[in-house]
C-alpha cells in the first residue's frame, strides 16, 4: 500500500514537472495543421518540418553555437576561480574566512533586476555590449558563489592527513591541490560544473539585456525572439526548445551518478 | 652524527601552550618512543619535525642539517600517519611511488625500490589494488612501504597501530621492530600505549603537558620512574601510590600512612624529608598477598587467565595486587599484604627521592 502511494505521488510530481517539456516535444513533431486543429491532436504525425525550418529559417544552429561558447567559457572560468578560492578558504590559514564565505552568499542573493542597470552600464563603458565576454563576465560573477561554496565544502570534507601525507611526500601547495585534492574532490567539482553550465545555458535576463544583436544572442533569447510582429511560429519555438533542452538532459543523465554523489557527499561525511 | 636534535622547542595554539622549551637528542639509528596521554603535545612534536606546522621558537636538526625553517619537501623525512592517509584514488604501487615521482626519480629505480619494499612488507601481490580494497593491516603496510621507498634520514610514526585490532597490533609491533633492524634508520614513534612503548623502544621519552617528564630505556622508566606522573602512567595495572610521612626512631626510618606503617633502613637522603608529605609507590606485582602486616579487604577481582588482579581496601587506601591464577579470592575476604623494601619508590612533591 505504502509502495503504491509512493509510486503515485512520484508519478504525479514527475509528470507535472515534465508536462511542459512533453508538450513542446509533442508540438515540435506536429505539422502546421495539427498545431491549430481543435480539438488538439494528442499524437503528432512525427514530422521534422519544424526542426528543418528552425535551423534553416531561424538560424537555430547559430544560437546553439553562441550558447555553447558562453556556457562553457563561464563554466571553465568559474571553476578555475572556484577551485583556487575553495581550496584556500577551506584549507589555508586565512583571516575572516567566515566573513568572506558569508559575503559571497550575500552577493548571490541580490535580485537580478537590482543589479541589471549597473551591470549594463559597466558593460557599455567597457564596450562589451554584444560581445561574448560581456555576458561571460556577469555570468562568472553570478555563479562564483555557488562554485566556491560547493568546492570549499568538498575540500573541507577531505581528510587533512592525506594532505599532510602529500606535503611530507614532497608536494608544494599547488602539487597537493592538483595531484591529490582535485582528483579526490572530483564529484564536487563535477556537480559545480554541471550546475554552472545549466545556469549559463538557461539564463535569459542578462542575455536579453546585453546581447541586442542577433549575431551574438544565446538560445533562450534567440528562441524568445522567434516571434515576429504578426507571427507566432509555435512549431519552430517548440522544436528549438527541444534542441535547447536535450543537451542538458543528456548531460545530466550521463553524469547522474556523479551528480548525486556530489550533492549528497558533504551531507553524509559531515 | 646525531639522528635528531630538538632544542628549546615551543609551540602555542592560540592561548594554549602545547610545547614548552622542549629539548631532546636522539642518536643516529635509535628507536625513540614519544609516550604520553592524549593532548600532551607528542603529535605536535612530530608535526614540527616533519615541517607540517611551524614552531614558535627553537631549533630542529636532522642528521647534520638544521631544518627549523624548511618546508616538509626540503626535509628528508618520511611519516606514517595514524589514519594511514593513503591516496584513495591511486593504487598501492602509485601510492608507494608517489614521493619518488614528485622527486623525479627515474622510472626503473622507482620500480625497483617499490618492488623491494613491497617484498619486505609482504604486499608484493597487492600492488594493483586500491586502498579501499585492502584490510586495515594491509593499509598499514602500504603506509609504511610508502615511507620506506624514500630511504629518508628519519622516520616518523604517529600512533600507527592505534586503528588496528589487538591481535594485529601485537603482530605489527614485532614487524616494526624487525623493519627498524633491517633499515638501520632513526625512528621517532609516537604512542599513548605504554605496552607498545615498552616493547618497541630503545629510548622512551615521557611527555606530559608539553614537557619531557623522563627519558630512559624501558627498564629505567619502569624501575626508576622520575616522578609521580611517570610512576602512574607506566605499568598496568598502575602503581599503588600511598600518601604518608617519614618518622625517625632508633636509627630506623618509618613510613606512616592511614593504611599501614613500613620500616626501612636508614638512608640519609630520605631522612631529610622527615615530617614532610611523602608518597610511597609499590607496583602491584611487588605487593604480595599472604603474610604481612597490611590488612585489607578484597573489593573486586579481575580474572585475566594467567593471573588475577586483586583490588583491595586497606584503611582508606585502595591497593592493587597481582596474584597467581590458581589462588581464589572472594569479594569481602580479609587478606594480608606485604612488600620488600627494594621494591618501593618514594616521592615528594611529585619528584622521586632517594635510592
Amino acid at each position: 500500500m505504502k509502495k503504491i502511494l509512493l509510486f503515485v505521488t512520484v508519478g504525479v510530481i514527475v509528470f507535472g514537472s515534465l508536462l511542459p517539456f512533453l508538450w513542446f516535444l509533442d508540438t515540435s513533431l506536429k505539422t502546421e495543421k495539427e498545431i491549430t486543429t481543435i480539438p488538439p491532436v494528442l499524437f503528432p504525425s512525427g514530422s521534422t518540418e519544424f526542426y528543418r525550418s528552425s535551423f534553416e529559417r531561424y538560424s537555430l544552429l547559430h544560437y546553439v553555437k553562441n550558447s555553447v561558447i558562453v556556457a562553457s567559457s563561464t563554466t571553465f572560468v568559474t571553476l578555475a576561480l572556484s577551485i583556487f578560492a575553495g581550496y584556500s578558504l577551506s584549507r589555508l590559514r586565512i583571516r575572516y574566512k567566515g566573513l568572506i564565505m558569508g559575503s559571497l552568499l550575500t552577493v548571490s542573493m541580490f535580485p537580478q533586476i537590482s543589479i541589471a542597470g549597473p551591470v549594463w552600464r559597466i558593460m557599455q563603458s567597457l564596450n562589451w555590449l554584444n560581445t561574448y565576454q560581456g555576458l561571460i563576465v556577469p555570468y562568472v560573477t553570478l555563479t562564483l558563489p555557488l562554485g566556491v561554496w560547493i568546492t570549499a565544502s568538498f575540500f573541507k570534507d577531505l581528510p587533512e592527513e592525506i594532505e599532510d601525507a602529500a606535503r611530507v611526500d614532497g608536494c608544494g601547495h599547488f602539487q597537493t591541490l592538483f595531484r591529490i585534492m582535485l582528483p579526490l574532490a572530483g564529484p564536487g567539482i563535477f556537480t559545480a560544473a554541471i550546475l554552472i553550465f545549466i545556469y549559463a545555458w538557461n539564463e535569459f535576463f542578462f542575455a536579453l539585456l546585453i546581447m541586442t544583436e542577433q549575431g551574438v544572442q544565446t538560445l533562450p533569447v534567440g528562441i524568445a525572439l522567434f516571434q515576429g510582429q504578426y507571427t507566432m511560429p509555435w512549431g519552430e519555438i517548440a522544436a528549438a526548445s527541444t534542441v535547447a533542452t536535450v543537451p542538458i538532459v543528456i548531460l545530466v543523465f550521463f553524469f547522474q551518478k556523479k551528480i548525486i554523489s556530489g550533492l549528497s557527499a558533504g551531507a553524509l561525511k559531515g | 652524527m646525531a639522528g635528531l636534535i630538538l632544542k628549546d622547542l615551543s609551540k602555542s595554539y592560540g592561548e594554549k601552550k602545547v610545547l614548552d622549551d622542549l629539548s631532546l637528542e636522539v642518536k643516529d639509528r635509535e628507536f625513540c618512543i614519544l609516550l604520553g596521554p592524549s593532548g600532551c603535545g607528542k603529535s605536535t612534536i612530530l608535526r614540527l619535525i616533519a615541517g607540517l606546522d611551524a614552531q614558535d621558537s627553537g631549533v630542529i636538526v636532522v642528521g647534520n642539517k638544521e631544518v627549523s625553517r624548511l618546508t616538509p619537501k626540503e626535509r628528508d623525512i618520511a611519516m606514517v600517519f595514524q589514519s594511514y592517509a593513503l591516496y584513495p584514488h591511486m593504487d598501492v604501487f602509485e601510492n608507494m611511488s608517489f614521493s619518488l615521482k614528485i622527486r623525479k626519480t627515474p622510472g626503473k629505480e622507482i620500480e625497483k625500490k617499490v618492488r623491494d619494499a613491497a617484498r619486505m612488507l609482504d604486499i608484493a601481490d597487492l600492488l594493483n589494488r586500491k586502498p579501499r580494497e585492502l584490510s586495515g593491516g594491509q593499509r598499514q603496510r602500504v603506509a609504511i612501504g610508502r615511507a620506506i621507498v624514500r630511504d629518508p634520514e628519519l622516520f616518523l610514526f604517529d600512533e600507527p597501530l592505534s586503528n588496528l585490532d589487538a591481535k594485529l597490533r601485537s603482530a605489527m609491533r614485532i614487524e616494526i621492530k624487525g623493519i627498524h633492524e633491517k633499515l638501520k634508520k632513526t625512528i621517532i614513534y609516537v604512542t599513548h600505549d605504554q605496552i607498545e612503548a615498552l616493547t618497541l623502544g630503545e629510548k622512551i621519552v615521557l611527555i606530559d603537558q608539553g614537557k619531557i617528564q623522563q627519558i630512559g630505556t624501558p627498564s629505567e622508566v619502569y624501575d626508576h620512574p622520575a616522578n609521580i606522573f611517570v610512576a602512574s602512567f607506566i605499568g598496568s595495572p598502575r602503581m599503588n601510590l600511598v600518601k604518608g610521612k617519614i618518622e625517625i626512631s632508633d636509627n630506623r626510618l618509618r613510613f606512616l600512612s592511614d593504611a599501614f606503617s613500613f620500616d626501612m633502613k636508614m638512608n640519609e637522603r630520605i631522612a631529610g624529608f622527615e615530617d614532610k608529605e611523602i608518597i610511597l609507590g609499590v607496583r602491584p606485582e611487588s605487593l604480595i598477598i599472604g603474610e604481612g602486616h597490611i590488612h585489607g579487604k578484597v573489593e573486586f577481582v579481575e580474572h585475566l587467565g594467567a593471573e588475577k588482579i586483586v583490588y583491595a581496601k586497606a584503611g582508606n587506601e585502595k591497593l592493587i595486587a597481582r596474584a597467581p591464577a590458581e589462588k581464589n579470592f572472594i569479594v569481602g575476604d580479609k587478606i594480608n599484604l606485604s612488600f620488600q623494601e627494594s621494591n618501593i619508590h618514594l616521592f615528594h612533591e611529585e619528584k622521586r627521592i632517594g635510592l
